[in-house]
């Protein structure tokens, strides 16, 4: 039997609200299935599970406020024993009702919902743990077997927190906010709630990361016309935008430059586990979301184009998915549209880069001592210095030029 | 065949589906659709799609620059009609 906790679903997320159950005691899932809905102060998330089992108790009812790491559910994994459904496991600590960390919305306060303290499942990433540097000296210093450990990084990582956790198993279950039925917040709440989630977080990266800010210009007279000429070939529902070869290129080149792709947590550099290009995607009415896009740098064009409709439409709409939140690895924004020339980006933490692209403009373009008028765009990175150097930033740059001069290829 | 009244439904549709917050009434005929109702390239992709969906006329890439604003795109359709009717 092991637990199903609140996913972190960003940087920025210290708690989030339960909203509905998609499962019952008994239900079989596997992998990947959508279990459960959860309000961040940023958006509606439909959350995934990550193991195959049958859902025990369902521990924390909608409405709840349940911080990061804090137990969601039991579920059975595959292979155990049949769930016992006569006596669910009793909470180890006592509910401890406290105010809610960061309340974004006010909720009537009712019952508390009891915690049971984590029953770690093994949290692995082929066969490796993924454990951030410091955790692991902190894992050493309290005699904390990592095995045992359920980490609440990007991609199940485990960070000096969940170590810290784990070496106080006695210690007061993790705090939850009693809350009312659940009821998403009205519009308003939820413009006021995105902005100061978006502050923070920006806040925190411009305070934490030391920017350093690299930009080249490159010529997409190839690119484009191998998209025109491709388009021509497609029906409407089928055409590719320039923003698709743009991603792939990014995905591709940073592919070749794991420094660049990955997270800054507790002091140290994790490498992402594939490259997951963060989109980012403005809503109407005013803030952004930059959900993932998964081994981006392995799909094809039209998979790429797909990808990001889907997302566009399902950010707009609300209906996100957990995994698509918590793991982008690098990523990519796109301001061409509104005619800006280029992009000084600010990076997502625990994110360490950040490519900007602005519009494409023709532009006069020397080649072979000859002058022509050549598509531009201006392609910047925003690099956390900690991580990378110049030199790296630059390589990454020139990498997705030479992606973009063999349009054929992406 | 389709009345340009009709068309214009069909533009303005697929505009709030793509941008359900603006007020259909406020849409200034002569001003660029892109700046007026902050629709990005991809938007207008998705407004081309749903063009297409409703009326069956396929959009060429290099026409949308003659789509930019609610009056041009209606009197585009109304061409793409006719030119199709006579071509079929």
């Amino acid at each position: 039997m092991s637990d199903f906790v609140m996913p972190s679903l960003g940087a920025d997320m210290e708690s989030g609200t339960l909203l509905r159950w998609y499962v019952k005691p008994g239900d079989r899932v596997k992998r990947g299935d959508i279990v459960a809905c959860v309000d961040t102060s940023k958006a509606e998330i439909e959350i995934e599970i990550f193991q195959d089992g049958v859902i025990g108790e369902l521990i924390a009812e909608p409405g709840a406020r349940v911080p990061v790491g804090g137990v969601l559910a039991t579920v059975q994994g595959a292979g155990e024993e049949a769930p016992v459904p006569v006596a669910p496991p009793a909470p180890v600590a006592a509910p401890v009702p406290v105010a809610a960390p960061a309340p974004v919305a006010a909720v009537p306060v009712t019952e508390p919902v009891p915690v049971a303290v984590a029953s770690p499942p093994r949290i692995e990433e082929n066969g490796r743990l993924r454990v951030s540097p410091l955790a692991r000296r902190v894992a050493e210093r309290l005699n904390v077997d990592l095995a045992t450990v359920t980490g609440t990084g990007p991609h199940g990582a485990i960070t000096r927190a969940d170590v810290e956790h784990a070496a106080a198993p006695a210690a007061p279950a993790p705090a939850v906010a009693p809350a009312g039925p659940a009821a998403p917040p009205p519009a308003a709440d939820r413009q006021t709630a995105m902005r100061e989630a978006i502050a923070a977080l920006m806040a925190r990266s411009k305070r934490e990361i030391p920017h350093y800010y690299l930009q080249a210009e490159i010529d997409l007279s190839r690119a484009l016309d191998w998209l025109h000429e491709a388009n021509l070939a497609r029906a409407v529902n089928d055409r590719l935008l320039p923003s698709a070869l743009l991603l792939s290129a990014v995905a591709r080149a940073v592919a070749g430059m794991p420094q660049l792709n990955g997270f800054w947590i507790d002091g140290g550099f994790v490498a992402g586990s594939g490259v997951h290009l963060g989109v980012a995607v403005s809503l109407r009415g005013g803030g952004l979301i930059a959900p993932a896009l998964h081994d981006a740098d392995r799909l094809s064009l039209d998979e790429i184009m797909a990808g990001v409709r889907d997302l566009v439409a399902r950010a707009r709409a609300g209906r996100l998915r957990s995994s698509e939140m918590s793991d982008p690895t690098i990523t990519v924004t796109n301001l061409g549209d509104r005619g800006v020339d280029l992009v000084h980006g600010v990076i997502y933490p625990p994110q360490v880069a950040l490519v900007g692209f602005g519009a494409v403009r023709e532009r006069p373009w020397a080649v072979d001592g000859m002058l022509g008028v050549r598509p531009i765009v201006t392609a910047t990175l925003a690099g956390d210095h900690r991580a990378s150097d110049g030199h790296a930033g630059g390589r990454l740059l020139t990498a997705i030029d030479h992606q973009l001069q063999n349009p054929e290829a992406l | 065949m389709r009345t340009e009244q009709e068309l214009r439904e069909v533009v303005i549709d697929a505009l709030t589906e793509v941008a359900p917050d603006i007020d259909p009434a406020a849409i200034d005929p002569s001003t660029e659709l892109a700046d007026q109702l902050d629709i990005d390239s991809m938007d207008f992709l998705n407004v081309i799609v749903a063009i297409h969906d409703q009326t069956g006329i396929e959009i060429p890439e290099r026409d949308y620059p003659k789509l930019a604003t609610l009056e041009e795109a209606v009197a585009y359709l109304v061409q793409a009609q006719v030119a199709a009717a006579a071509g079929a």
